[in-house]
């Protein structure tokens, strides 16, 4: 989808007055923060205006002149406000700088259908700034989390000298204490003990059911599905107290299996859910086909039906995963002090003494998991390219 | 040499206390149930660290559930399961576990050890044993504090400030629970000290108290865990706030906050170990015999190198030194310091152990209005 | 090769193997049956010895009231001749059988807890059987009575009518009171009754985890569908790389995300702080937007919303956009052929998403315990609380279970015009 409508510079009169009205609105609020909104509405209103038309007259290259409109808005930020307002003002330029060739060289029209009309071609963008704003609202707590792990101070506040950039107000203890106290070494250690063996737990005994539960009569599917749900569903805090007891009078309280058994059970409605899910769409004439061909059960299984429902398995695999790794309620119950987990450590340490090292602890995890996905991003698209399934 | 002989004695008495359970094999393994945080640090500093160097193979594992021990411990005891030997709470938790018979009785004179001059432990404690389950460590105040930069110019002197929404705007943050609150709603209403208890006993003081604070409910952040107020002074979130002295010593002496506090109306406590009931005879054995040498008079006054609460023997207190890391003298921040104390409430244990549940369901019915 | 006959003596159909074909088919079906169930069993198993059995065993204590029967046994059998309505105390052999059940639960050491139990009912009178522990354990019974003057010596708890309506009321093995109380009612002198008005909250409580719950559910339905709609219609390169964006807030702890929200949104936090830098706000102003129901709105929708775009969007990437075109292509506007022809086929992703959220956004704790303040926190805290500082497991587990029955009620009625083979995550 590279490329779909022949791009073609676009006139004065539409691209001075939409850069212009980006500024005005820019403008405004620098205006306010500076003490007068209307002032600051004319003067970057004026200002993209002015560079609009210098952009238009393509005097010079258009990497140098996004570089000089970069610089200039850098250097005006700081004079205005200092070093933060200096990396705003940069961010700033750069994205007028774009945001002009962008309009003037008919780029915006280039990966849009060429029968568009121009409203529509409005609404597109629109919508995708749209989107963009709710990934920002996803992502805003980690983008908090980071910077914060980096305080010197033991509390969870943006300080003076952090928001100055001062040096000082920048520190890795909280990374050194989490890496060197035995209380959150422990604590991962637990908690990768316990979530990967839940998981497989929950993914093997759900996969069985959900393929179970996918044929074509079973008595009483209804009230076994609800039965296999029911753990997602029963408010965490009643599932807790009622596992307490229970585990308590057969003996299994906190003990390595208890909650790994208690983890299992709140695992199994996401691998149930997604299985069945996968499962709706599979046409059941491949198995009896395998089957007519002479497999048994078991080699049909693994070769026809598990390729065809890995996905479901994986993501199912995944939720559970998660569920166990990031589950503090029942754990705080089940679970005995020798086996204090990853979020049942932040929770007291949330509770006891806030301290930023469980802010690094979350910095760590989420590196932890861009770089996973990541890996996994890119060994898909391997694969993909070694099959020739992309065109890239 | 205190401190050798202190250690000669502790030793002796730990060969006798071996002694007696010589028939009875000690188990190795502890599991102590505390706050978390610093004060647990202190516990681990002062006396978990030099009694594991004294027995080898003897390992203790800490369990932060103090906040819920009441709760927990009676579920383990329905189940008749007992997962923890050590438990420290407040002394209101403890009578309360020792009224339904979920700690054990202990008997100090035997089970504590005397203080270096050969006061028996009954006396050296004295009053602090509040209930006949308690075993006191320290004794801390519950106090009020503020931002000094927005306080304005006249910084508060009295706890009924936190009343006073005109001369102090902003939020405030209390404890949700109505313990210590329902005390400074009466005592600024009028009420003198002495009497706070016996207006309290009514209902229509009980009344009186939340109608006090009903006037700035709207202006308050409930807190329920001992690191939020020190977390909202320091956002600037709150102007002033309620929570335990030695919060706010960390907060003032080590973080540098610009927060300072008042020793006024401060309610003092007690917090301590129980030991849960129903021990089998190996772990009672180890337990008996390390609580006996970490609430003798050294232990005690060590822990205070770390944490600025006071303790809760009277032979201690002239043991009190400086601070381990800070090197500030720690006796005029503990709530014993005669300076300190002079404005004390004294807090009734036998009053909120006989109305926690008739106040509480009120002040919580209350809460959710 | 042998011919088997087609039909039987009797024209019935029969199979290869001679057996009538309605029999064969019976059994093959029985047989599949079979294996179906065979390979649910084990899981079916699992989760009702390990999570349906506890669950219900912890629902039972919402009727369970053992306690005063077992403790004062003979109080009770004497106080059933008593009329509360007679305006007069009971007699000195109440009295008496009373002083001596007290003197046993005193040794057993269950007197307070008798006194906990009823003062849930009756504020008051944990403070007097604590009162009376201290004194009853010295008495010399049945040698210093008269014991109806020496109970009201000791406190005047003791002569008050109501105090005794309430023994009486809650002798039972087995009470109604826990979810009586539960529906901000209780057991008064002419049956059931609701509570004094400054004790009324349950059905403030429930009402509100409801309208909140919903509230977070279409916020998240409003902000999901988009994000899952350019999810299913952007080049798979981008699309995955955009879905990690969603993945990440999932992967990072829940009390993480949740304190970071409070570092966003509290009165000096990055929200207002930038509101007020660009003036949009003014400094003595500041939005309330923590330690209410804003709060816990922004921050549940937020860990939810994940729950929301993942169903839709595997239901999205299955609807062809050809459909779109096409609809355009006859002629349909924009609005139209979406609304018309996407958005129906959309519609299980919606339910899913709705469903899971609701249900999972009903039963929270941690995070309107954090963000919510006084008013924006749930039943579920309400439950945590009688579990972990009232002791009031009784009416925890009675809330617990009114609860689990509006959330089984919405399942069931989900399954029914829905279909629960419709949910998909991912």
């Amino acid at each position: 989808m590279v490329a779909l409508t022949p791009i073609s510079r676009k006139p004065m009169s539409f691209v001075v007055p939409t850069v212009a009205a980006a500024g005005a609105v820019a403008g405004i609020f620098v205006g306010a923060a500076q003490g007068s909104s209307l002032l600051g509405l004319l003067v970057g209103a004026a200002l993209l205006a002015v560079i609009a038309v210098i952009v238009m007259q393509d005097i010079l290259p258009e990497r140098m002149m996004k570089w000089i409109v970069t610089a200039g808005f850098a250097i005006a930020g700081f004079i205005l406000a200092g070093l933060p307002a200096l990396i705003i003002g940069a961010l700033f330029g750069w994205f007028f700088g774009w945001f002009a060739y962008w309009l003037f060289e008919g780029r915006y029209r280039g990966k849009v259908a060429p029968y568009l009309t121009s409203g529509q071609v409005l609404w597109h963008f629109t919508f995708r700034v749209i989107c963009g704003a709710i990934f920002v609202f996803l992502i805003t707590p980690i983008l908090v989390v980071m910077p914060l792990s980096f305080n010197a101070q033991d509390f969870f506040t943006f300080t003076q000298e952090m928001l100055r950039f001062d040096p000082a107000g920048y520190s890795l203890k909280h990374y050194r204490d989490f890496l060197t106290n035995p209380e959150w070494t422990n604590a991962v250690a637990n908690s990768l003990r316990i979530a990967p063996v839940a998981t497989l737990l929950s993914v093997s005994l759900g996969t069985l059911a959900a393929i179970g539960l996918s044929q074509s009569h079973v008595p009483g599917r209804r009230a076994i599905m609800a039965i296999l749900i029911s753990p997602m569903i029963v408010p965490l805090i009643i599932s807790a107290t009622g596992m307490y007891f229970f585990y308590a009078k057969i003996g299994i309280i906190g003990t390595y299996w208890g909650v790994v058994l208690a983890h299992t059970v709140l695992g199994i409605p996401f691998v149930i859910i997604t299985v069945t899910a996968t499962l709706v769409g599979f046409d059941n004439s491949l198995t009896r086909a395998a089957a007519n061909m002479g497999a048994g059960p078991v080699k049909t299984f693994f070769k026809i039906q598990m390729p065809l429902i890995l996905p479901g398995v994986i993501s199912g695999g995944l939720f559970a995963f998660i569920t166990s790794f990031d589950e503090v309620v029942v754990v705080i119950f089940i679970g005995s002090a020798k086996l204090q987990t990853l979020p049942w450590q932040m929770f007291t340490g949330l509770r006891e003494q806030i301290s930023p090292t469980i802010l690094a602890a979350a910095t760590i995890l989420v590196g932890i998991s861009i770089i996973l996905l990541t890996i996994v991003e890119m060994l898909r698209r391997r694969s993909e390219r070694l099959r020739g399934m992309s065109p890239a | 040499m205190t401190f050798t002989r202190t250690l000669l004695a502790t030793s002796a008495l730990v060969a006798v206390g071996g002694t007696a359970f010589a028939d009875g094999h000690m188990a190795s393994d502890m599991t102590l149930v505390s706050w978390g945080g610093a004060y647990q640090n202190s516990q681990q500093k002062a006396y978990v660290e030099p009694y594991i160097a004294m027995n080898e193979g003897v390992t203790a594992v800490w369990d932060e559930s103090s906040a819920e021990a009441v709760a927990k411990l009676r579920a383990m005891n329905e189940a008749g399961n007992i997962t923890w030997d050590l438990v420290d709470v407040v002394a209101a938790d403890a009578i309360r576990l020792c009224d339904e018979g979920l700690a054990m009785e202990i008997n100090p004179d035997e089970d504590l050890a005397d203080a270096p001059d050969g006061t028996k432990a009954s006396v050296d404690f004295g009053d602090l044993i509040v209930s006949d389950c308690f075993i006191p460590q320290i004794v801390y105040s519950t106090t009020m504090g503020y931002r000094t930069d927005l306080v304005g110019d006249t910084a508060p002197t009295s706890v009924c400030a936190v009343f006073d929404t005109e001369a102090y705007p902003g939020k405030r943050s209390l404890e949700k629970r109505p313990i210590n609150n329902m005390e400074w709603a009466l005592i600024c209403d009028g009420v003198a000290k002495d009497d706070v208890y016996s207006v309290l006993e009514t209902a229509e003081g009980q009344e009186r108290a939340l109608a006090k604070l009903d006037t700035i409910k709207d202006d308050v952040i409930w807190w329920s865990a001992g690191a939020d107020t020190p977390q909202l002074l320091a956002d600037g979130e709150v102007v002033m706030g309620s929570t335990y002295n030695g919060r706010f010593f960390s907060l003032i002496e080590e973080q540098k906050q610009p927060v300072a506090m008042l020793w006024d109306a401060q309610v003092f406590d007690l917090d301590g170990w129980i030991i849960p009931a129903g021990l089998p005879a190996d772990r009672l054995a180890r337990v008996k015999d390390f609580v006996k040498f970490a609430t003798d008079t050294q232990r005690l006054a060590d822990q205070s190198k770390y944490i600025s609460y006071g303790p809760a023997r009277l032979s201690s207190a002239p043991l009190v030194g400086k601070h381990a890391d800070l090197g500030i003298d720690m006796a005029p921040h503990m709530p014993t310091d005669p300076a300190n104390a002079t404005n004390t409430f004294l807090y009734n244990y036998e009053f909120w152990a006989d109305y926690r549940d008739d106040i509480d369901a009120k002040f919580q019915a209350w809460l959710a209005k | 090769m042998t011919s088997v006959p087609d039909t039987d003596a009797a024209g019935r159909v029969l199979s290869a193997d001679g057996t009538p074909l309605k029999q064969s088919l019976n059994r093959a079906l029985r047989r599949q049956k079979l294996r179906a169930l065979a390979l649910i069993a084990p899981l079916l198993i699992f989760v009702l010895v390990s999570f349906v059995a506890p669950i219900l065993d912890m629902l039972f204590r919402s009727v369970e009231n053992q306690l005063i029967s077992d403790n004062l046994p003979q109080t009770v059998v004497i106080l059933e001749d008593w009329d509360p309505n007679s305006g007069e105390l009971p007699s000195e052999a109440v009295f008496e059988a009373f002083a001596g059940d007290l003197q046993i639960a005193i040794s057993k050491k269950v007197h307070t807890r008798i006194g906990s139990r009823l003062n849930y009912e009756k504020p008051g009178i944990s403070s007097l059987f604590r009162k009376a522990g201290r004194q009853v354990k010295k008495w010399d019974i049945p040698n210093d009575g008269p014991y109806k003057e020496k109970f009201a010596d000791l406190n005047k708890g003791f002569a008050d009518i109501e105090v005794w309506r309430t023994i009486k009321t809650y002798s039972g093995a087995y009470t109604n009171g826990y979810f009586l109380n539960s529906i901000d009612m209780q057991k008064g002198a002419d049956g059931a009754e609701a509570r004094p008005e400054n004790e009324q909250i349950y059905i403030t409580l429930f009402i509100r985890t409801l309208i909140m719950s919903l509230a977070i559910t279409s916020l998240c339905i409003l902000l999901g569908y988009p994000v899952a709609w350019i999810l299913a219609n952007l080049p798979s390169r981008t699309a995955n790389l955009l879905m990690i964006l969603v993945l990440l807030p999932f992967w990072t702890s829940l009390l993480v995300r949740t304190s970071a929200w409070k570092v966003m949104l509290q009165d000096q936090g990055v929200v207002n702080e930038v509101l007020v830098w660009i003036g949009l706000v003014a400094d003595d102003s500041r939005l309330a937007l923590i330690n209410n129901q804003t709060g816990t709105i922004i921050a549940m929708t937020h860990i939810l919303l994940p729950f929301m775009i993942l169903p839709l969007y595997s239901v999205m990437q299955t609807i062809s956009p050809t459909y779109l075109r096409a609809a355009k292509s006859l002629g349909a506007t924009d609005w139209t052929a979406f609304w018309r022809v996407y958005f129906p086929q959309s519609i299980p992703g919606i339910g899913a998403g709705s469903i899971l959220v609701f249900i999972l956004s009903i039963g929270y704790y941690i995070t309107p315990e954090l963000v919510g303040g006084t008013k924006g926190v749930f039943i579920s805290n309400r439950i945590a609380f009688h579990i972990l500082s009232s002791l009031n497991w009784g009416l925890a587990a009675a809330l617990g279970t009114i609860l689990l029955v509006v959330v089984m009620a919405l399942y069931w009625a989900y399954d029914k015009i829905v279909g629960i083979d419709n949910v998909k995550l991912g």
